[in-house]
């Protein structure tokens, strides 16, 4: 049967019927009329009826008019409608803005991590309560620094955003974004300053920020209000109460996240881009032997299931990508892999952010295993299978076939960057003087 | 593939026969989580061993010195201290001062005074405020770089050295800083050697009085044992029952990913290929 032919399905709604027949429920009024009232009286005293609102449809699709006085009166049924509604949700809009909270993320991948999105959080609660005190607007603005993926600003309660991706602030640069820092103290003086309380930077950042400014602030704090802030002390075993400073790391789920609201993202520039002499220079990662990371931290895990059969090359994809090796219980039970390498609900639980799971079905209790995964990969023979429903990118084949053309691929990325980093000599950042502080209020 | 990074200073041998380099660590008196004693802390213990690593390379142990600002009076207090002197030190250099004073003044003058070329510390204390701004701090007083994290030092050559920076997930970052520097050594980097309770006893605590201000804001904060936080809950928010249900009992389900079936294993492998790069974790 069509879905057109679903829709024509009459649908009675037994409880708006009972409430219509029911002269004293409190919603009687309503429903019976359906919206429309069925008799009015007119202008000259006479009482009219309209006969359209009259009665009701019958299940059998004939309209049936009630004579027995609002005794057995029923409401024109309802259809069955199958729209599915997308609510948009209210936009939050800031036209001018009385005050600025500045909230800088760790964007880990290029992306709000869970931690950002609760500071984002925070700093709402902050603006809410700085409104009532002053009645005025705030705008809560997001400094954004070096690659940046992420889609969802508007959800996550960005009013503003000053996104600084220039070849400056890629990589390890915390010189440079404390210049940029600056400036926006300088342009914006905010009423707050947010960071993540986290080791991908925000506390470093954090703390640099409030060394510069001479600012005292709260680190580890889970608890702020206009007034008081609660904070962790001596390595989480004391709480410390504390008029709230200016300038806050907060510590996870500190506050809920935005998310019934949209907000306007409206980008915001810096006049210039402060040029500071670095005094850091960052080489770029180190590789680490990938195998020697606890499973349950790895980033990036290739993960065999009951699909492999070629365990060389999977061995061998797992080195060349760089990748630490997951298993599944069975591979595990039948002794191709050893048992601290098992993911699941009977191993460990993993947070790698990027999940190459190979010829693995996806039972429960391996999905148990993965659920903090950001991004699964699967390679399967079977595209019913549940792994498939919750990949991001799934392909359907044979794995070993797969994995041979993504060998392929690798060499070839690896010998051109080779060559690449001899090419290429990388220089040019190191710098002796440390000036930043007067440069970057200069070029403020 | 290169083998566990924090050996790599182990392998090579780090040499710095021909420089004159000064080595200082500050150290301060641990908390141990559960029972509450003063204790040798972790990552002073670790800032202090990789200090003398250094001091050994350069043939002069008396290159490294190390410091405590802080009340040293008690007799836990000077136990905890005397924990790091048994790793090997002859002395511990104490500014002695009131528990309540800020110790950020006499440090930084201190410091200014004897210009080290290298200073480390912990990363959080595991007292007291635990804000973990001392090396920012002393950075910001002295003008000084300030890299933190590190997980080991690989290199100094002309005046540049190399390090290794924790990251989150067991990664490693290589950095190249000129000296003089500050550093906050890391948990992930080597672990400090075994204390001997003979050395420690006879070791020399080298006491000097320095004046300090009391930390006055720290005075109206109130200080209490942790309360345990509560617990986020999942909370639905449905307008009806029915949407309510469906999403408690509703399997998981991804947002619908892509699904690539009749293309062959090259173009599937260069989709993989794709997002891993995209994803940056194919270095
Ligand atoms: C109490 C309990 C606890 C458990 N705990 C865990 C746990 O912690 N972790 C865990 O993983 N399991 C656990 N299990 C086992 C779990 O239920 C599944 O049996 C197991 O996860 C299945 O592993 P698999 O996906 O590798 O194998 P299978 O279910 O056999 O799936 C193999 C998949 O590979 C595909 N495939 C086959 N050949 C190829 C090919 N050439 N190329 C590509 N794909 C191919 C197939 O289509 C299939 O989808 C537990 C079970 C119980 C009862």
């Amino acid at each position: 049967m069509s879905d057109t032919h679903y829709s024509d399905v009459l649908r009675r709604d037994p409880r708006a019927e009972r409430i219509a027949r029911n002269r004293l429920h409190p919603l009687h009024t309503t429903a019976s009329s359906g919206g429309q009232v069925a008799e009015i009286r007119g202008p000259s005293g006479l009482l009219r009826k309209n006969p359209h609102t009259l009665g009701f449809i019958g299940p059998n699709g004939i309209k049936r008019i009630d004579r027995l006085k609002g005794n057995a009166i029923a409401t024109n049924s309802r259809r069955g409608t199958t729209n599915t509604q997308v609510t948009l949700l209210p936009l939050h809009q800031v036209a001018e803005a009385a005050f600025t909270l500045v909230v800088v993320p760790d964007m880990v991948g290029g992306r709000l991590t869970a931690h950002d999105k609760d500071v984002l959080g925070q700093a709402h609660q902050l603006a809410r309560a700085i409104e009532a005190d002053i009645g005025a607007k705030g705008a809560v603005m997001l400094v954004a620094f070096g690659v940046c993926k992420e889609e969802n600003f508007d959800k996550a309660g960005v009013d503003r955003l000053l996104l600084l991706d220039s070849v400056e602030y890629q990589g390890y640069c915390p010189e440079q974004q404390m210049a940029a820092l600056l400036q926006v103290e300088a342009r914006f003086a905010p009423q707050y300053w947010l960071f993540p309380d986290s080791v991908h930077g925000g506390s470093d950042l954090g703390s640099r920020l409030a060394a510069r400014l001479g600012i005292r602030p709260a680190v580890h704090v889970w608890q702020v209000n206009t007034d008081t802030t609660i904070c962790r002390g001596a390595g989480g075993s004391t709480d410390i109460t504390r008029a709230t400073p200016r300038l806050l790391m907060l510590s996870q789920e500190c506050a809920n996240p935005i998310d019934e609201s949209r907000h306007e993202v409206l980008p915001v520039v810096l006049k210039s881009t402060p040029i500071i002499s670095l005094l850091l220079e960052d080489k770029g990662q180190v590789s680490v032997d990938p195998n020697a990371i606890p499973l349950a931290e790895a980033e990036f895990i290739l993960s065999a299931g009951n699909g492999i059969k070629n365990w060389d090359q999977f061995h061998t994809a797992a080195q060349a990508l760089g990748a630490t090796e997951g298993a599944s219980r069975v591979v595990v039970d039948d002794g191709y892999m050893p048992r601290f390498r098992q993911v699941g609900a009977s191993g460990t639980w993993v947070t790698a952010r990027v999940y190459l799971a190979v010829g693995i079905s996806g039972a429960i209790q391996h999905m148990q295993g993965i659920g903090q995964c950001e991004k699964v990969i699967t390679i399967n023979t079977d595209a019913g299978c549940d792994m498939v429903k919750r990949a991001d990118l799934s392909l359907i084949g044979d794995s070993e076939a797969v994995l041979q053309e993504l060998l392929k691929l690798v060499k070839v990325f690896r010998q051109q960057s080779h060559q690449g980093q001899n090419n290429v000599k990388i220089s040019e950042k190191t710098g002796v003087k440390k000036d930043t502080n007067e440069e970057a209020e200069n070029a403020a | 593939m290169q083998p566990d990074s924090s050996t790599a200073l182990d392998d090579k041998g780090l040499d710095l026969t021909e420089l004159d380099l000064k080595i200082v660590s500050l150290i301060s008196i641990g908390k141990h989580p559960t029972s509450g004693r003063a204790r040798r802390a972790e990552q002073d213990g670790r800032a202090v061993e990789l200090g003398m690593v250094l001091a050994e390379a350069t043939g002069d142990k008396q290159n490294l010195t190390v410091i405590h600002a802080g009340d040293s009076q008690l007799e836990a207090q000077q136990a905890a201290l005397r924990s790091y002197a048994g790793m090997g030190l002859g002395a511990v250099r104490v500014l002695q001062m009131r528990d309540s004073a800020d110790a950020i003044n006499p440090l930084s003058e201190y410091l200014y005074k004897h210009a080290p070329d290298i200073i480390l510390t912990g990363v959080h204390a595991e007292s007291g405020e635990s804000s973990g701004m001392v090396p920012y701090l002393l950075g910001e007083a002295l003008g000084w770089p300030v890299v933190p994290r590190i997980a080991n030092i690989v290199s100094i050559k002309n005046g540049v050295a190399e390090i290794l920076q924790a990251l989150p997930r067991g990664q490693r970052r290589a950095l190249a800083v000129r000296l003089p520097f500050i550093a906050s050594v890391d948990n992930a980097a080597p672990a400090p050697r075994q204390s001997a309770f003979g050395p420690a006893s006879r070791a020399l605590m080298d006491q000097k009085v320095s004046q300090s201000d009391v930390d006055g804001v720290r005075n109206a904060w109130s200080e209490l044992p942790a309360r345990k936080r509560p617990k986020r809950l999942k909370v639905v928010k449905a307008k009806t029952g029915a949407a309510r249900l469906k999403a408690a009992t509703a399997k998981p389900q991804g947002a619908g990913g892509k699904v690539m079936k009749e293309q062959s294993a090259a173009e599937q492998a260069q989709a993989i290929f794709d997002l891993l790069l995209e994803e940056g974790v194919l270095r």
